[in-house]
Formats: C-alpha cells, sequence, structure tokens
C-alpha cells in the first residue's frame, strides 16, 4: 500500500483498502472558511443538533478578512455565534490569516493526519505527510454530524523531481511547469505523491507551494514523505505527537513521472488558465497594472523574503500598484522583526491585512476591466480577481516583484 | 429514485469551465438558494440566463467544475432547475458537491459527437447512453457509481441521512 492508502485504512479502523473502494474514515481536523455558512445550515438540515467532536473543527474567518461587506459580516457573525454555541474553541478570528498557513503555524499539520478542509488547496498539508482534501459544504456538515466522512481510495501517481533549481527558479516555477506539461485534469480523482533527489533540498514553504498547485491538476490530495526537514519542522514547534506512514516497497504507481528540476527556468501562466504555461522570457515587456503577492501558495515569509530582496532601495514603476498579503499573522510578524515590510513598503507597495484578500476576487485589490495582474496566487480563470476581462499571470513571488519594479513582465534573474 | 432519462435542450460550454464562471466570487456571500441561482453560469456565459428553460441540459468537456470547493456552483445550477450536467469529466469537489445535493452528472468522452447548442439531448442511465433524437445518433456514457446512484436516489445527502438517522 502507499502510505497515503494506509493513512484512509488507519482512520477507517482496517488493515488495508483497494483503489476505488469506499471507506467512511474518522477525520482529524475539520476546517470550515467563512465562504460556508451553507455548512451550518446543512448540519440542521441533516438533523444535527451537537457537532460530534468540536475539539477536531477549525472555523476560519479569512476569506473576508475584514468583511468589506454588511453580508460578509453577517456570515461571520453566524461563525461566532456557532462556534460559541457548540464549544468550538478553534475558531481563527479575521486577524490569524488564511486557513492553510494558520494549519501549518499552529501545528495542525502533522504526518499521517487526515485532514478535510472546506477548500480546495487543501492538498497543501501533503506537504507535512498527511492526507488533506477539499471537500464542500454539504460534505462538511456530514463531519460535523458524524465526525467522519466517506472518501474513494484514489488512484496514486508519482512525480520524481530530480536535480536543483536554477538561481532565481523556485518551487513555484517547477510547479507550473508541470501543471502547463500535463494539463488541469491530469490527476483529476488522483493522488500525487512527490519524490526525487530535489526533495530533502526544498524547504517547508517551497514544499507547500507545490502540494498546495496539485489542486490545479485536479488532484484529490498530495503527498511528501517527511524527512529530516519535516522533523526539524515539528520539533521547532515541539510537536511529537503524529505518525509517520510509509509506502511499501515495490507500489506500482498508477503514473510515474520525472522532471529534471534543473532545465527549468522561470514559468509563467497566463490568462485564463492554469494549465496554460510558458517561459517567462518569452512575454517579458507584457504591461501589468498591478503585482500581487499573498495566499496560501505565495504569501509566506520566504516568499515576502525574496521581493523584499528585489525592491529593497528601488522603487516599483510609476503607474504600477504591488500589494503585499502576509498568508499569516505569523508571516506578518515574521516580516515586520524581519525588516521585509518596511523595505516594501519605502519601495512603494501596499500592505493588504492577512487572509485570502483579492486572490478570489471579492475584496481588497480587485482589477478592473482590461488590467493586467502579475500573482503569486494560484488561479487565473475569468474573473478571479476582479473583471472578467482583466487578465493575471501567475508566477513565483521573485517574478512578482521584478516585474513590479519594471511596471511589465520581468525576469527575476535580472535583478537578483 | 429519480428518472433514469432525462431529456432537455443542451447549453453547450467547453473544456475547463471553473467554479468562478460557473458561479462568481463576488456572489459568495448570498445565502439564498434563490438569489444564488440567478447568477448561475454568468461567468462563462451571456447568453445563458436568457436562454435557459428549466429541465434543460449542460452539456460540457473536460473537467467541468474545476477550481474552487465552493458548493455554491452546484447549488446554483440545481436552483436554477438544471436536469442534469453532461460532460466528459468533472472536476472531484464539484463531482461531490453535486451528488450531495442531488443533481446527476453524467460522464460522456464521446459528448462532442451528440450534443449541439440548443438541440435536444436524451440521457439515458438504463441503456448507458446519451442520444441526440434529431440526428439520431448515440454514444456510451459511463455508469453512475452505486454509491453516487444510492444517493440519487435518495434526493441527495440531505434526505439519505436523515433517513439513515431515523432508522
Ligand atoms: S489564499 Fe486564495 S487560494 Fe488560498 S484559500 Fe484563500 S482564496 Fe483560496
Amino acid at each position: 500500500m502507499h502510505a497515503l492508502e494506509k493513512i484512509l485504512a488507519a482512520h477507517a479502523e482496517r488493515d488495508s483498502v483497494r483503489t476505488g473502494e469506499i471507506v467512511n474514515c474518522r477525520v482529524d481536523v475539520a476546517g470550515i472558511n467563512d465562504l460556508y455558512p451553507q455548512a451550518m445550515y446543512s448540519f440542521r438540515e441533516i438533523g444535527g443538533v451537537r457537532v460530534k467532536d468540536p475539539e477536531r473543527v477549525l472555523i476560519f474567518l479569512d476569506h473576508y478578512a475584514p468583511a468589506s461587506t454588511v453580508r460578509q459580516a453577517e456570515n461571520q457573525k453566524q461563525f461566532r455565534a456557532f462556534a460559541r454555541e457548540q464549544g468550538i474553541s478553534g475558531l481563527m478570528e479575521i486577524n490569524e490569516g488564511v486557513c492553510h498557513q494558520v494549519m501549518a503555524d499552529k501545528g495542525y499539520s502533522r504526518p499521517g493526519r487526515l485532514i478535510v478542509v472546506t477548500d480546495s488547496h487543501t492538498t497543501t498539508h501533503g506537504a507535512f505527510g498527511a492526507f488533506s482534501t477539499g471537500v464542500g459544504a454539504t460534505d462538511m456538515a456530514c463531519i460535523l454530524k458524524t465526525g467522519q466522512l466517506w472518501f474513494r481510495v484514489p488512484e496514486i501517481m508519482r512525480i520524481r523531481l530530480e536535480g536543483s533549481l536554477q538561481k532565481g527558479v523556485f518551487a513555484k516555477d517547477l510547479i507550473l511547469h508541470i501543471i502547463g506539461r500535463l494539463g488541469a485534469d491530469f490527476a483529476v480523482y488522483r493522488g500525487v505523491c512527490f519524490e526525487g533527489s530535489l526533495i530533502s533540498q526544498l524547504s517547508v514553504s517551497e514544499r507547500m507551494a507545490l502540494c498546495n498547485m496539485t489542486t490545479e491538476m485536479g488532484a484529490k490530495a498530495a503527498y511528501i514523505q517527511p524527512d529530516a526537514v519535516t522533523m526539524a519542522f515539528l520539533k521547532d514547534k515541539e510537536i511529537a505527537d503524529f505518525t509517520v506512514f510509509e509506502t511499501d516497497p515495490g507500489y506500482v504507481y498508477a503514473d510515474d513521472l520525472a522532471f529534471d528540476a534543473s532545465s527549468v527556468p522561470p514559468q509563467l501562466a497566463l490568462p485564463f488558465s492554469v494549465d496554460n504555461v510558458a517561459d517567462l522570457r518569452e512575454h517579458l515587456g507584457v504591461p501589468l497594472d498591478q503585482a500581487f503577492l499573498g495566499s496560501c501558495t505565495g504569501g509566506r515569509l520566504e516568499d515576502i523574503e525574496a521581493a523584499a530582496r528585489i525592491l529593497r532601495g528601488r522603487h516599483i514603476a510609476p503607474g504600477m500598484r504591488m500589494l503585499i498579503v502576509p498568508a499569516s499573522k505569523k508571516v506578518l510578524r515574521d516580516a515586520i522583526s524581519a525588516g521585509y515590510i518596511g523595505e516594501l513598503i519605502e519601495a512603494g507597495c501596499t500592505l493588504v491585512s492577512t487572509g485570502c484578500a483579492a486572490c478570489l476576487g471579492t475584496h481588497e485589490g480587485l482589477l478592473a476591466e482590461g488590467e493586467s495582474c502579475i500573482s503569486s496566487t494560484n488561479r487565473n480563470f475569468p474573473g478571479r480577481m476582479g473583471h472578467n476581462k482583466a487578465r493575471i499571470y501567475l508566477a513565483s513571488p521573485a517574478a512578482v516583484a521584478a516585474s513590479a519594479l519594471a511596471g511589465s513582465i520581468a525576469d527575476p534573474r535580472d535583478y537578483l | 429514485m429519480i428518472d433514469r432519462v432525462f431529456r432537455g435542450r443542451a447549453h453547450v460550454f467547453g473544456d475547463n469551465i471553473d467554479t468562478d464562471q460557473i458561479y462568481p466570487g463576488r456572489y459568495l456571500d448570498l445565502t439564498d438558494h434563490r438569489e444564488m441561482a440567478a447568477h448561475c453560469l454568468e461567468g462563462a456565459s451571456e447568453s445563458f440566463a436568457a436562454a435557459f428553460r428549466p429541465g434543460d441540459i449542460v452539456a460540457a468537456g473536460r473537467n467541468f467544475g474545476c477550481g474552487s470547493s465552493r458548493e455554491n456552483a452546484a447549488i446554483a445550477l440545481k436552483v436554477r432547475g438544471v436536469g442534469c450536467v453532461v460532460a466528459r469529466g468533472f472536476a472531484r469537489i464539484f463531482y461531490r458537491n453535486a451528488i450531495n445535493l442531488g443533481l446527476p452528472l453524467i460522464v460522456c468522452p464521446r459528448l462532442p459527437e451528440v450534443a449541439a447548442q440548443g438541440e435536444e439531448l436524451e440521457v439515458d442511465l438504463e441503456r448507458a447512453e446519451l442520444r441526440n433524437p434529431k440526428s439520431g445518433l448515440a454514444v456510451p456514457i459511463e455508469p453512475v457509481g452505486d454509491y453516487a446512484m444510492r444517493i440519487l436516489d435518495a434526493g441527495g445527502i440531505k434526505p439519505l441521512m436523515l433517513a439513515e438517522g431515523s432508522r
């Protein structure tokens, strides 16, 4: 069995599971974000009175942090009341940040756990050796009521990453490259396991970016076998309570692919799909209006540091605006202590409150008709960040910073 | 039990119709299902809202419903009155959401051979085929899994859970 299958089996109290079979699993961490009051409504509609395991439930007020409309405020208010009434102590207020980063920061993301969040990018926690996947509101209601959810045991494919990333190239470039090659539906219903000599060279932050974006290939879950880097991260947080599962030798993958990281230059996903990927250099000079640095994909300390390194002592181009959205309170605090935030503000950037912000096109930095934005986020669908005819280019945080300086798409290697 | 044959006019869409197109992010704070349904597929087609009649069929390419986990996308389709969605493939969270709500999703890899904008389509679960009565052409559809069929037949996961809870 694969480690991902072993996690499902353990949570279904079974010795083994088979691909394609449907199993009922006990969920370790169930996260709801503020887009989903429907989870509370559905919970009541299915006869829910008391939440089964309130200590396993987290509520994140992150997508609308802070509320920009009365309706958003009403939705958040209902969540606060629900948490009080159900004894859910894990309500993350609007100052905490994006769900996935908060879960990593606070030690909820651990090897061997079964993590379910009402958010598609829940694949992120595969970076820690967890089985983590996104669901909708009604699935979440079932978890609230029973503590369990049904899962179809997915096929698992492997992507081996060999070599080393070039200077100025990041995990974000690599995953964009992979999605561009394989397509937006290559991994639908599948688990994606990353292996290879590159992995041990990647930080936790880079691993999270990699696993996060497997969602853009349709993946159900991602997985990186916990190693020394994972252990150091957990030790630092004084987390000792977790189980590491290992894939059996000789496990046969549904697909087995390999990529040479050394040969990948900076990448760019062009409007209007994440798999519309090209080498960034082919599009140098495309004029921009906005640069966005943030989200559960590209709003961590390392991402802000990469931008600060490029923008330090310089100023973004006239007519350009650049938004910095730290992914969590911890990221914000660390970025302030390291001096990055001050440097970025001097460089002309706008600091936005921690959370999802304009990543999903609801508030704080929306685009007007015909505007173009380069972004460290994960989606460039029509209307994702504002007007349906605004154009979003996805790239690494370093490329976002370099492009803000130039006022048009630029290669970060020219500024490092 | 749900019908085993669906008939309706086809509204044809391409590949990778994501949830932002099915239900744009700026309406995510709506909670009233009728209000939500008014924005169904607004980001994907400007003519859909005016042309749609309840019971019509949405026919799409690969990876329909990719992107966000927003159940609002499935709710909008269901409450708008879409009879079923036939596509060459579906994204997984959308698939779960739609089945949970009792909205039938049918996988048909050869869909483009029979689906034409505005023309009638017949989805036949019994004979596992998709037909275009006008052209007389029929292509196979993939069977709906037992687990999903059980949920659909109950009218969605909510009635199913209520029934199981009272047993
Ligand atoms: S930052 Fe963007 S992608 Fe991540 S959870 Fe928030 S809206 Fe979704």
